[in-house]
C-alpha cells in the first residue's frame, strides 16, 4: 500500500526495515518487513502528532527533538538520545550507496576536558521592559512626549543631553555643528527641553565669553526651529536669555576687540524668530519686550551698546515697533548721540566708535520704517515733485512681481521685508510720512537718502536682473513701492532727494559669496546669494556695515571716495553684485560723494587682504581679526568680515 | 497514549464525592440518555415535545436493547424493574403524543425506527451487537475510559464495502439537490458520516476500499476538519485503531448535529426511500441529531458553531442556570477610615468618602440577582493582610484610567532576554509587583518588577533569635542577605507549562510536564506541596480569585479542582474529548472554565461538578480564556487565531474577533472591562473594543433560546490597535490595577 500512496508522509521502505533487522541479527521476510514498515510509519506519524502538542504548549513554532522524545516517553517508548542539540543536524550522503546519515563526529573528551578556552556560558536570563505610550487614538506617541507621571529621564536621554551640551559648548566646531543640527531635528528630546532651557539661561554667567554666548544662542535657535518641540512657557525663559544678550552691557564688550555687536544682532534676530514662530504661546510677550526695550533706550545712563541692542531689538520687532518706540524717542536721543559723535578727543574714540554703531543701527531702522510707511501709503502718496522718471507708467506692470520679490528679498532690502512680521498691513500713521522723512532727514542727511535716491546711472550690465539684484536697484525699488505687500521702495523719498543719484552696477560674475552658507547671517552679508535663508537674519550686518560706511562718508570729509575694493573669488556660483552708489549731496557738510559698496566673497584666503585694507579705514575696529578665522572654521559663525 | 491507568479509580472517588455529576458528563451521552436522561427530561416533554422526541428515539432504542439483553441473560428482576421504569416512559410518550397532535407523526416514526432497530438487533442476535449497546455505556460511565475492543466492535456490522462509495455519493447527490435552505444543514452530516464510514471500512479490513473512499471524498469536508482528517488518513489498519485518540473520541461520543425539523424529515425520507440502511444505521448509532423547529440555519450560522471534535453542543447541555454575577465584596470599613486617618484625623470624613467609592464602580451593596449565594462555595476567611491588599486595590482603583476607544492603555512589554531554555508560561501578581516565568528547563523564575527586592525568610535558628513582640517583626524575619532581583525555583522535572500567583502573593503554583502541580512559598522560595493526580502532562493551572482553591487541566482530559491543603483533588471535571489546554476560574469562584484540544469550551460548576456549558465554534485547540470582570462574558482564543466572545448566561457565542494570524496565548480584559487585550504568537498585542463588541449583539429571547446567532462582521471596527513586537511571541498580558497594560514574552532572535 505504501507503494500506491501518494506521498503524504515520510515513509520507511521495507528495505530499511530489513537492514535494521539484519543489524540486530534478525532475518525478515519481505511480507513481514512490509507490514512492519507500514506500522512503523504509522507509529512515527502518531508520535509526531503527539509531539506537536508539546511544541504548542511550549509556545514555540519549531518542533524539537525534545518534543518528539517527550511524545515517545509518554507512549512508553524509549527516547532517542543524542539529538538534543539546538543546532541543525545536516544530512550527509554516503558516497557509494543511496545512504544518508546525520553527521556524528567523534568528540575527544580529553581535549574537551583540558580545554583552556572555557566558554563563558550564556548570559543570565533577565527581564527588560519597554514601554509604548499610546495616545487616545491608539497611535504610538511619535516622540518622547513622556506623560508627566513617568517623566524621568532615561539613561539614554541623559547621555544624549550630556553629549549634546558638551559638543555645543566644546572646542570641536564640527561636533558643535552636528549637535546643533540634531537638536534642531531630533524628535525625541521633549523631555530634555527644560534642561536645555536651563543651559541657555546660563548666559548670565558667561557674559564675558562671546564664544559661549554665541553657542548658547545657537541652542536657542535650534530649539525654536525644532518642529517637534512645544516650547510652552519655556519661551519666557528663552526670551529673557536672548534679551539679556541683546541689551546687557556684557562683560565681553569691555574689550573693544570683542565683536559683541554681532552677538546682539544675532540675538535680535533670534528674538524676531521667536516672536514670529512662537509669539502666540505667551500672551503679551510682544508688549513686554517692547517695554523693556523702550526702557533701555530711554535710559541715558546705559552704555551705548545697550542702546544699540535696544535699537536692533526694535528693528527686529518690526517697523511698527520702530515707529512706536524709536521714532518718537529719536529727537531726545539724538542730542546725546550727537554729542558722542562730535567729540573728537582721543579718549572718546571708543565711545565714539560705539556711537557710530548706534547711529548705523538707528539709520537702518528708520530707513525701514520709511520704506514700510511709504509702502503702506501706497501709490497715491507718491506725488511730490521730482525728476520723476517713468515710475508711474511702469509700476502697474511691475506690481504683480512684488509679492514673490518680497519673499525672496535679501540684503539691504531684506530687513525691510522681515520687519513687522505680523503687522505690515496696519495703518496707524501718527506722523505723516513727509513730515517723518523730513525730520529724519534732518538727523541723517544723505546717509538716509542713499537708500532712496535714484540716479540715471542704473545699468543692467548683463541685461539680466536677478530677483535680489532688483532689490538693489533704486528704480525697481521705486516701482515696487506701488504695491502693498512688501516694502522695497520709498518713492517719495527718492523724489525728495533729487540731488542724489545712485548708480548700480551689477557684476555679472557668479562668484562673490560663500557657497556654504547655512546661517542667515552670512547670507545677509552676501546678500544676493542666499535666497534660501530666512530674511530676519540679514538685518544686522548690512546694517552695521552700512552704518559704518555711511558714517564714514558723512564724517570723514577728507575721504571723498571709498577705496574701491574688489574681491575676486572663483568658486561661488551665486551671482555677485557689486554695488556702487554715487551721490552728490547738496546738504550740509559734503560736496558730493561716491560710495561703493561691495559684498565680498568672504573667503579669507582671497578676501582678507582687501577686507583688511577696507577695514582699517572704518571707524570700527576690533572686528576684523577673529571673524576671518572663524569663517573658515565654521559655517555657524556669526562673524563676518567686512 | 490515551490509556489512563488510574482513570476508573479516580472516577469512583469522584462518584463518591458527588454522584450527581454522572448525569451531566456530556461526554457519555449514552449514560445520560439511557439512565438518567429520560426521567429527567420527561417533565418537559409536554411543553416541548418536538425537541425531546429525538432523544426519546435513542432512549427507547437503548432501553429495548437493554431489556433484550437482560431477558436473554435471565436477569428477570432487573428486567422487570427496568420495564417498569421504561413503561412509565412509554406512557409519558403516549400522553405527549395525544396532547400534541403534530408530534404523532414523529412518534410514529420513532416507533417505526425502533421496530426496525429492534428487529435488526434481535435479528443479528450476535453478542457483540448487544454488547455494543450495553457495553459502551458501562465503561463510559467511568472516566471517559472506553473499552476499546467493545467500542470498535460496533463497526462489525457491515454492508458490501464496495457500496460505501455508492451510498455516500448517493447521499451527496441528494443533499446537493435539495433546496438551498436545507443544503447547508444537511451538509453537516457529511463529515461524521464520512469519518464513520471510513472507520468501518478500516475496521473491517477493507483497506483498499477505505483508501479509495478517503481519497475520493476527503476533499469535500470542511477545511476546519483538516487536522482530524490528517490523523484519519494516517490510519489505515485495524490495529492502528487501538489507542488512537481521535478515533476513540469519535466512538465514545456521538457527533452532535443541530438540524431543523424540515431538513431532518427530508433526510429521513430520502434514506428510507432508498433503503439506505448503511447510512441510516450510522446516523442512528453514531450521530445525535438535535432537531429544532424553525428556520433552517444558514451556512455561516452553522460554520460559526461547528468545528469541534464532537459537533455542536446539545441545546439542553446549555440550559442550566449559571450564576454569573459577582459575589458581594466583603465590606471593609477599614480602608476608608484608614485612608482618612492618613490624610487627617477627623471624624465624619469616612462618610464623605463612601459615596465616592460607590461612584467609582466598586461593588454595589445590593446582591446581584445573577450572583450565586455568598456561601455557595465556602471561601477562605479574609486575613488582615488580605484586607490591607483590598484597601490598596481600592486606592489604586480610584486612580484607574478609564479606558475606551479614545483612551487606550499604554503598553509595558516585559521581554525575557537570554531565555534560551524556552519560556513557556508567565504570570503577574494582581498588583503587578512580581512576575513569574515557567521555563522548558523545568525551572520557575520569579522576578521583582518593583525596586523592592525578593528576600527569603531567615533560617529557623535565626528566627528563634528574633523578638516576636516587636512591631516590625515581619520585616525582621526577612533575610537581607538573600535579597536579589530574581529567584529560581527548582523542583519540576519537565517543562513548566503554567504558573499562577495566589491573590495574596504568598504562593505560586506551577504545573509541569512531569504531571505534578507544585505549590511554592514566596516567603521561603521553596516548594511546599507537589500535587500528584494528573499523571500526565499538566497544561495549565490557576489559583481561584479568592485563593485556597486552584484548578488544573492536562493531557488526561480531566480538569481537577484542588484546595491547597488537600493532596487529592476535590472535584474532577471530565468530559472533554481531548487534552484540557487551558483553565480559568470565574471571578465569583463558583465556576471553572476549561478549554480543550477537542475545540470546545466547557464551564463547570464547582459545587456540583456538573458541566453547565459546552461552547463550540473554535476550529483549533483553545489556548487562552478570559472572563470579563463582571463575570458575564467569556473570551477565548485558539490556535486558529480567532477570539470568540461568549455570553455565559445564555451560553451563546456573541462575537468573533479576527485579526491574529497565529495562536492566541494570552487574553485579558481591562479592569473595567472596556478593552480586551490579546497576545499572540504572531508577535502582536491587539486591543479590542470590548464594550462595542458586547453592545453590538442583541441577544433577544429567540437567539438566546436557540443559540442560532448571526455574528456581525465587525472585527475591523472593534480592533483598536495592533502593536508589534520585534521578535517576541506574546505569552501573557495583564492589566495593572490602574489599567496599564503589561505584556510579556521571550525574545527569540
Amino acid at each position: 500500500m505504501a507503494d500506491r500512496e501518494e506521498r503524504k508522509f515520510a515513509e520507511l521502505p521495507r528495505d530499511s526495515i530489513k537492514v535494521m533487522a539484519e543489524a540486530i541479527g534478525v532475518d525478515l521476510s519481505d511480507d513481514i518487513a512490509a507490514v512492519l514498515a507500514e506500522d512503523v510509519c504509522y507509529r512515527l506519524r502518531e508520535a509526531t502528532q503527539n509531539s506537536s502538542q508539546f511544541m504548542r504548549h511550549a509556545k514555540r513554532r519549531k518542533l524539537t527533538v525534545e518534543d518528539f522524545n517527550r511524545a515517545l516517553r509518554w507512549s512508553n517508548v524509549e527516547v532517542v538520545c543524542g539529538y538534543g542539540s539546538q543546532d541543525n543536524l545536516p544530512f550527509r550522503s554516503f558516497k557509494d550507496g543511496e545512504l544518508f546519515f546525520v553527521e556524528d563526529r567523534e568528540i575527544n573528551l580529553v581535549d574537551l576536558a583540558l580545554a583552556t578556552n572555557i566558554p563563558k556560558g550564556c548570559a543570565e536570563t533577565m527581564v527588560r521592559v519597554q514601554i509604548s505610550y499610546l495616545d487616545g487614538k491608539g497611535n504610538l506617541e511619535p516622540q518622547g512626549t513622556v506623560p508627566a507621571a513617568v517623566q524621568s529621564l532615561t539613561e539614554d536621554l541623559l547621555k544624549y543631553y550630556q553629549q549634546v551640551t558638551r559638543a555645543i559648548l566644546g572646542e570641536d566646531q564640527h561636533l558643535m555643528k552636528v549637535a546643533l543640527q540634531d537638536l534642531q531635528t531630533n524628535s525625541k528630546i521633549a523631555a530634555l527641553l527644560p534642561y536645555f532651557v536651563y543651559v541657555v539661561s546660563g548666559v548670565k554667567s558667561v557674559s564675558h565669553d562671546l564664544e559661549q554666548l554665541n553657542r548658547l544662542l545657537h541652542i536657542v535657535k535650534s530649539l525654536i526651529q525644532n518642529p517637534y518641540l512645544y516650547l510652552g512657557s519655556y519661551i519666557k525663559s528663552l526670551v529673557s536669555s536672548v534679551m539679556y544678550c541683546i541689551l546687557e552691557p556684557l562683560a565681553a564688550s569691555i574689550n573693544p576687540f570683542n565683536d559683541h555687536w554681532t552677538l546682539r544682532d544675532y540675538a535680535a534676530m533670534l528674538l524676531s524668530d521667536i516672536l514670529w514662530a512662537h509669539g502666540d504661546l505667551v500672551s503679551g510677550l510682544y508688549h513686554q519686550i517692547l517695554l523693556s526695550l523702550q526702557k533701555v533706550l530711554a535710559d541715558p545712563v546705559r552704555p551705548l551698546c545697550s542702546h544699540y541692542g535696544a535699537v536692533v531689538g526694535l528693528h527686529a520687532l518690526g517697523w511698527k515697533a520702530v515707529e512706536r518706540i524709536l521714532y518718537p524717542h529719536l529727537s531726545a536721543y539724538w542730542s546725546n548721540l550727537q554729542a558722542v559723535l562730535d567729540d573728537y578727543s582721543v579718549s572718546n574714540a571708543q565711545v565714539k566708535a560705539d556711537g557710530h554703531k548706534v547711529y548705523g543701527a538707528i539709520l537702518v531702522a528708520v530707513e525701514k520704517l520709511l520704506k514700510m510707511k511709504a509702502q503702506s501709503h501706497a501709490v497715491p502718496a507718491e506725488c511730490s515733485a521730482s525728476e520723476g522718471r517713468a515710475e508711474r507708467e511702469v509700476s502697474p506692470g511691475l506690481s504683480p512681481l512684488q509679492e514673490p520679490l518680497s519673499e525672496l528679498g535679501f540684503g539691504f532690502a531684506s530687513h525691510i521685508l522681515q520687519g513687522g512680521p505680523g503687522v505690515p498691513s496696519e495703518k496707524p500713521v501718527p506722523v505723516p510720512l513727509p513730515t517723518m522723512y523730513n525730520e529724519l532727514y534732518d538727523f541723517f542727511g544723505d546717509s538716509l537718502a542713499v537708500r532712496f535716491s535714484t540716479g540715471p546711472g542704473i545699468r543692467h550690465p548683463d541685461g539680466r536682473v536677478t530677483i535680489s539684484d532688483r532689490l538693489f536697484q533704486p528704480s525697481d525699488i521705486k516701482k515696487e513701492g506701488c504695491g502693498a505687500g512688501s516694502g522695497n521702495s520709498n518713492v517719495e523719498t527718492t523724489r525728495k532727494m533729487p540731488q542724489l543719484t545712485a548708480s548700480l552696477s551689477i557684476s555679472p560674475r557668479d562668484d562673490g559669496s560663500p557657497k556654504l552658507d547655512p546661517t542667515p547671517q552670512s547670507c545677509s552679508s552676501n546678500s544676493i546669494s542666499a535666497r534660501s535663508a530666512s530674511f530676519h537674519c540679514s538685518s544686522s550686518l548690512p546694517r552695521s556695515k552700512s552704518s559704518s560706511s555711511s558714517r564714514q562718508g558723512q564724517r570723514s570729509a577728507p575721504r571723498d571716495v571709498f577705496q574701491k575694493s574688489r574681491f575676486t573669488h572663483s568658486q561661488a556660483t551665486v551671482p555677485h553684485l557689486s554695488f556702487l552708489i554715487s551721490g552728490r549731496q547738496m546738504g550740509r557738510r559734503c560736496q558730493g560723494r561716491r560710495f561703493q559698496t561691495s559684498f565680498p566673497r568672504l573667503h579669507p584666503a582671497s578676501s582678507s587682504q582687501a577686507a583688511r585694507g577696507y577695514a582699517h579705514k572704518l571707524p570700527v575696529i576690533g572686528r576684523m581679526v577673529k571673524p576671518i578665522k572663524r569663517w573658515v572654521c565654521s559655517e555657524y559663525s556669526l562673524h563676518l568680515p567686512l | 497514549m490515551a490509556a489512563i491507568p488510574d482513570g476508573p479509580v479516580k472516577s469512583e472517588t469522584e462518584l463518591e464525592v458527588k454522584p450527581d455529576s454522572v448525569n451531566d458528563i456530556a461526554g457519555n451521552p449514552n449514560v445520560v440518555q439511557g439512565i438518567g436522561g429520560t426521567p429527567k427530561t420527561s417533565p418537559s416533554v409536554a411543553a416541548t415535545v418536538a425537541s425531546v422526541t429525538p432523544p426519546d428515539i435513542t432512549d427507547r432504542q437503548t432501553l429495548l436493547a437493554v431489556l433484550q439483553f437482560l431477558k436473554k441473560n435471565k436477569l428477570l428482576e432487573s428486567e422487570e424493574t427496568l420495564r417498569k421504569e421504561s413503561g412509565l416512559c412509554l406512557d409519558n410518550e403516549e400522553q405527549s403524543g395525544s396532547v400534541d397532535g403534530g408530534s404523532v407523526c414523529a412518534t410514529g416514526d420513532a416507533e417505526g425506527s425502533d421496530a426496525s432497530l429492534l428487529s435488526r438487533v434481535s435479528g443479528v442476535t450476535s453478542a457483540p451487537a448487544a454488547a455494543a449497546v450495553t457495553g459502551a455505556p458501562v465503561p463510559a460511565k467511568g472516566d471517559d475510559q472506553p473499552d476499546v475492543s467493545v467500542v470498535l466492535s460496533a463497526y462489525s456490522q457491515q454492508g458490501d464495502p464496495a457500496l460505501y462509495q455508492v451510498y455516500y455519493s448517493g447521499l451527496k447527490k441528494f443533499i446537493e439537490s435539495v433546496l438551498d435552505c436545507h443544503r447547508a444543514e444537511l451538509s453537516q452530516v457529511f463529515y461524521p458520516l464520512f469519518v464513520h464510514m471510513y472507520l468501518e471500512l478500516v475496521y473491517n479490513q477493507h483497506e483498499a476500499e477505505a483508501k479509495d473512499f478517503f481519497d475520493k471524498f476527503h476533499g469535500d469536508q470542511e477545511c476546519y476538519y483538516q487536522d482530524d482528517l490528517r490523523v484519519l488518513s494516517g490510519l489505515t489498519k485495524k490495529e492502528h485503531m487501538k489507542g488512537n485518540e481521535t478515533l476513540l473520541d469519535f466512538r465514545t461520543s456521538k457527533f452532535v448535529l443541530r438540524i431543523s425539523r424540515d431538513s431532518y424529515q427530508l433526510l429521513k425520507r430520502h434514506l428510507q426511500e432508498r433503503q439506505n440502511n448503511q447510512i441510516w444505521n450510522i446516523i442512528q448509532e453514531h450521530l445525535y441529531i438535535d432537531i429544532f423547529d424553525g428556520m433552517p440555519r444558514s451556512k455561516s450560522q452553522i460554520d460559526s458553531m461547528s468545528g469541534s471534535l464532537a459537533g455542536e453542543a446539545r441545546r439542553e447541555a446549555n440550559k442550566a442556570k449559571v450564576f454569573y454575577g459577582l459575589l458581594k465584596e466583603p465590606e471593609i470599613e477599614v480602608p476608608l477610615d484608614d485612608e482618612d486617618e492618613e490624610a487627617e484625623n477627623e471624624e465624619g470624613k469616612p462618610k464623605k468618602k463612601k459615596p465616592k467609592k460607590d461612584s467609582l464602580g466598586s461593588k454595589s451593596k445590593k446582591q446581584d440577582p445573577n450572583a450565586p449565594q455568598q456561601n455557595r462555595i465556602p471561601l477562605p476567611e479574609l486575613k488582615d493582610s488580605d484586607k490591607l491588599d483590598k484597601i490598596m486595590n481600592m486606592k489604586e482603583a480610584t486612580k484607574r484610567i478609564r479606558l475606551g476607544p479614545d483612551s487606550l492603555p499604554s503598553i509595558c512589554f516585559y521581554t525575557f532576554l537570554n531565555a534560551y531554555q524556552g519560556l513557556t508560561a508567565v504570570d503577574f501578581t494582581d498588583d503587578s509587583s512580581l512576575i513569574a516565568g515557567g521555563f522548558a528547563d523545568s525551572t520557575v523564575r520569579v522576578w521583582s518588577v518593583t525596586p523592592k527586592k525578593l528576600r527569603g525568610v531567615k533560617s529557623a535558628a535565626d528566627l528563634s533569635l528574633i523578638d516576636k513582640e516587636s512591631d516590625d517583626v515581619l520585616e525582621r524575619i526577612m533575610d537581607e542577605k538573600t535579597a536579589s532581583e530574581s529567584k529560581i525555583l527548582y523542583g519540576h522535572s519537565g517543562p513548566v507549562y503554567g504558573t499562577s500567583f495566589s491573590p495574596d502573593r504568598n504562593y505560586l503554583l506551577s504545573c509541569s510536564e512531569d504531571g505534578t502541580v507544585r505549590l511554592w512559598s514566596l516567603q521561603t522560595f521553596t516548594c511546599l506541596v507537589g500535587y500528584k493526580g494528573h499523571n500526565y502532562p499538566v497544561w495549565d493551572t490557576q489559583f481561584s480569585p479568592y485563593g485556597y482553591y486552584f484548578v488544573s487541566g492536562g493531557h488526561d482530559r480531566v480538569a481537577r479542582l484542588w484546595a491547597t491543603d488537600h493532596y487529592q483533588p476535590l472535584r474532577m471535571f471530565s468530559g472533554h474529548l481531548a487534552d484540557v489546554t487551558s483553565t480559568r476560574f470565574h471571578p465569583n469562584c463558583n465556576y471553572v472554565v476549561t478549554g480543550s484540544a477537542d475545540r470546545t469550551i466547557r464551564l463547570w460548576d464547582v459545587l456540583t461538578g456538573n458541566c453547565v456549558r459546552i461552547l463550540t465554534g473554535h476550529k483549533g485547540p483553545i489556548h487562552s480564556l478570559a472572563f470579563s470582570p463582571n463575570g458575564k462574558f467569556l473570551a477565548s482564543g485558539a490556535t486558529d487565531g480567532r477570539i470568540l466572545l461568549w455570553d455565559i448566561g445564555h451560553g451563546v457565542m456573541i462575537g468573533e474577533l479576527k485579526g491574529h494570524t497565529d495562536t492566541i496565548y494570552a487574553l485579558k480584559f481591562s479592569r473595567d472591562g472596556e478593552i480586551l487585550a490579546s497576545g499572540s504568537m504572531d508577535n502582536t498585542v491587539k486591543l479590542w473594543d470590548a464594550t462595542k463588541a458586547f453592545d453590538d449583539i442583541e441577544t433577544d429571547d429567540f437567539t438566546a433560546a436557540t443559540g442560532h446567532i448571526t455574528l456581525p462582521e465587525n472585527s475591523q471596527d472593534i480592533l483598536l490597535g495592533t502593536y508589534v513586537t520585534k521578535s517576541t511571541a506574546v505569552v501573557h498580558v495583564h492589566f495593572t490595577r490602574r489599567n496599564l497594560l503589561l505584556a510579556a514574552g521571550s525574545y527569540n532572535p
